[in-house]
């Protein structure tokens, strides 16, 4: 008992409390916010006191020129050409109707708002993951709604008077340029992969010949072949739609970057699926439609959306071969007399930015939406 | 057994249609003799097209007097041959890509480095810059340059003054053109000469500390003999190097050097919008470099700036190269947008070329050759860089 006593007498036993340590710094409100994340050494401070310059210096400026000294309402250039400081919004209002339906005539312009609710009706329940008749909304998306929104655009049928592809324009036709280009260079692509994957050596150098060249040069001397060239490479007297042309070289351009996507998508598949596909029996074409293609496509939907975003910006440039698209038509209007200020290029460029980047932001959002739905297979 | 080969016998597979040799030998064949029908079919189009227009088809225009001019790097005039200014615009095409992917890589680096800081604002700089620029079509960049802010500047008579010699108006930048001297060749070999010095003794540094593991400041060493050395024999030469200065006279700036707004808006738009795909690569690059390299490097008492340089970087460097080789390219063959602002590029003049002459085929074949061979001398350097640094596994 003493012994146990005296063994514990040597034992260090705490008298008294430990001090509490101090509370956590306050991790909530403004004041702890700015400190982490603005204020967290000397080097961030300087960092922060300088972004704030930067950003006072270029967000003040094109605000006042934008909003607060821009001219709002006008009918013509007297109303914008005393004011140098700030965008000439009345000019883009009195041109809006051109910037989206180009020299389309009057009277017809409710065809293409009919074709504009199709293509969302068509696109938007595609775009939703959980929407149901997914197979028939494909067929509508690549078939029944180009034909549908083809006749009702171009006419001559039903009593509609014929529109000539001459006089369309503006953000309309890039939409259908666009359209057309996707829905073309998705199906090419995807044959161009399977043909640059081929075991068939002279399918695979044709594949591969095509892909590189088009990918090698720039957009602006396809078109330039698809304006200038093709007709030379046809029978005399054998000439179609300018429209049509540029289309065609959109569409293989961009069917060439497609398929270098989706040829990512089919090396991705192991080589187990393709084993398991042949043990049961599956012919080649019926092996890509059930077991290779679908997940292949859907691991490169990401990059798919990054392509139909270059092919849309890429819109912009077939105005080399006269095809009125949306910036053509803007930088039209900027020639006419009625409205020349020295404000006028700036407004109208910001207008057109701002239209395409809606769309590709649109598009670039949506990418990054289904990537990360996508990735939950892959969580852990 | 035989009920099974019975079986057989009869099954659709045996049918010689329907053996894959037989079947990919058919396709193949039935490809060639379309691309083939195709292509002979074009051309003789062509050639008949060509004979009804009375174009003559071949390189020989090439030697023929231009009769137009454009504002070139090469100093054409209106006696230029075609072949002539097709080659100024293949040096301004070359001049303005590298001038844009110099300015893209440092801005890009820039803000993709800032993209990953923990400043809230800096990062949300990065982001809206790179959202905004890399959403928008190129052109539209390029326009705005050049209508909205390049077109908007004073006329030249007021012309606003940066400093003596510097104007800056809606005819573009002046400023004073160095005109070498006749000696200037020694500078040269003497900025040369330091530059292998400098690389020797950055060498026996490395030699020694590999040996005994005394450092050496070879990079302030070096520094020192290149500005010496060059500095030295620079003034010694005596005045290589004096300065044309622009000189305004009633209507016009002449002399100096000017940078025209269709060169500047060019050079700008493409900096700045390719700048925002860099800061991407960039930005993944870096976190492709896992976390735990970071702290493994630390714990081996390695400084900040040496974690970055030795560990982050080299690993980085090898997600970054490639998409960024492809991004240069872009570069390249968006120069082609010059066209839009009249900027004398290859595709520029080319089009001035095909218009009054019609050999719109070897025109195009020009362009074709140029886009393709750079393509191809890239990849093929691409192709070398990623053997050289692909990961060694055991």
């Amino acid at each position: 008992m003493t012994d146990m006593q005296s063994q514990t007498d040597v034992f260090f036993v705490r008298q008294e409390m430990v001090q509490a340590s101090p509370p956590p710094m306050r991790v909530r409100g403004v004041w702890p916010w700015m400190r982490k994340n603005l204020f967290g050494s000397v080097g961030d401070t300087i960092l922060s006191i300088i972004g704030a310059i930067l950003a006072l210096a270029i967000v003040v400026p094109v605000l006042q020129w934008s909003l607060f000294n821009a001219t709002w309402t006008g009918d013509n250039r007297e109303a914008c050409a005393p004011n140098t400081v700030g965008a000439c919004w009345a000019f883009v209002k009195a041109n809006f109707g051109q910037f989206i339906y180009g020299r389309y005539p009057d009277p017809e312009r409710w065809r293409v708002n009919v074709t504009f609710v199709l293509l969302a009706a068509g696109i938007i329940p595609m775009a939703i993951p959980s929407a149901p008749f997914k197979r028939l909304n494909l067929l509508y998306v690549f078939i029944i709604f180009p034909v549908l929104s083809g006749c009702l655009l171009v006419g001559g049928m039903f009593g509609l008077p014929v529109v000539e592809t001459a006089l369309w324009g503006g953000l309309f036709l890039t939409l259908v340029v666009s359209y057309v280009g996707m829905a073309m260079s998705l199906p090419l692509g995807i044959i161009l992969a399977l043909g640059r994957r081929s075991k068939m050596p002279i399918v695979q150098w044709v594949c591969v010949f095509f892909i590189e060249v088009c990918r090698g040069v720039p957009l602006i001397t396809v078109l330039f072949m698809a304006g200038i060239l093709l007709p030379l490479f046809l029978p005399t007297g054998v000439n179609f739609d300018k429209l049509v042309r540029a289309l065609l070289g959109l569409s293989l351009f961009a069917a060439a970057y497609m398929a270098e996507v989706i040829r990512g998508g089919l090396q991705a598949i192991p080589k187990g699926q393709y084993e398991g596909a042949k043990s049961l029996g599956l012919g080649y074409w019926t092996m890509m439609r059930l077991i290779i293609l679908p997940q292949a496509i859907t691991i490169v939907i990401p990059g798919i959306v990054n392509t139909f975003i270059g092919l849309f910006k890429d819109t912009s440039l077939v105005y080399i071969i006269s095809i009125f698209e949306l910036l053509y038509t803007v930088r039209n209007s900027f020639t006419d007399p009625v409205w020349a200020t020295s404000t006028t290029p700036a407004s109208g460029l910001l207008f057109a930015a701002l239209v395409f980047w809606i769309f590709c932001f649109g598009m670039s959002r949506y990418s990054k939406f289904t990537e990360d739905r996508l990735r939950v297979g892959y969580k852990r | 057994m035989a009920v099974a080969d019975a079986g057989r016998i009869s099954s659709p597979r045996d049918r010689w249609y329907n053996n894959p040799t037989v079947r990919s030998i058919a396709v193949q064949i039935i490809l060639i003799v379309a691309v083939v029908g195709t292509i002979a079919w074009f051309a003789n189009n062509t050639v008949t097209n060509l004979r009804e227009r009375g174009i003559a088809s071949g390189f020989d225009f090439l030697g023929k007097r231009a009769g137009f001019d454009m504002t070139t790097f090469l100093n054409t005039n209106s006696e230029s041959t075609y072949g002539y200014m097709l080659l100024a615009g293949l040096v301004d095409t070359i001049i303005v890509a590298i001038l844009a992917i110099a300015i893209a890589t440092v801005l890009g680096l820039v803000v993709g480095i800032a993209r990953l800081s923990s400043n809230w604002l800096i990062r949300t700089i990065a982001t809206v810059y790179v959202e905004f620029f890399r959403n928008i079509p190129p052109l539209i960049v390029i326009l705005f340059w050049y209508l909205g802010v390049l077109a908007t500047l004073p006329n030249i008579r007021d012309a606003i003054q940066i400093g003596p010699d510097f104007s800056l108006s809606n005819r573009g930048i002046f400023m004073p053109r160095p005109v070498l001297g006749p000696n200037f060749h020694i500078v040269i070999i003497a900025f040369v000469l330091s530059l292998v010095i400098a690389w020797a003794v950055r060498r026996w540094a490395h030699a020694r500390r590999m040996a005994t593991g005394q450092g050496f400041p070879s990079g302030w060493v070096g520094l020192g003999i290149v500005v010496v050395l060059t500095g030295g024999v620079f003034l010694a030469t005596g005045d290589p190097l004096t300065f044309e200065l622009p000189v305004k006279t009633r209507f016009n700036i002449v002399g100096g050097w000017t940078v025209t707004p269709e060169f500047a808006s060019l050079f700008l738009a493409l900096g700045v919008y390719t700048a925002s795909f860099i800061a991407e690569i960039v930005r993944s690059g870096i976190m492709a470099v896992s976390q735990g390299q970071t702290e493994a490097a630390r714990a081996l008492g390695l400084r900040d700036g040496l974690v970055l340089r030795l560990v982050v970087l080299p690993q980085a460097l090898r997600v970054i190269i490639p998409p960024l080789a492809s991004e240069y390219l872009n570069i390249t063959k968006n120069t082609s947008l010059a066209v839009a602002v009249g900027y004398a590029d290859l595709v520029a003049v080319g089009n001035n070329v095909l218009n009054p002459t019609g050999q719109s085929i070897e025109v195009v074949a020009v362009w074709m050759a140029f886009y393709l061979g750079l393509s191809i001398i890239i990849s093929l350097a691409m192709n070398w860089f990623n053997a050289r640094i692909a990961l060694t596994e055991r």
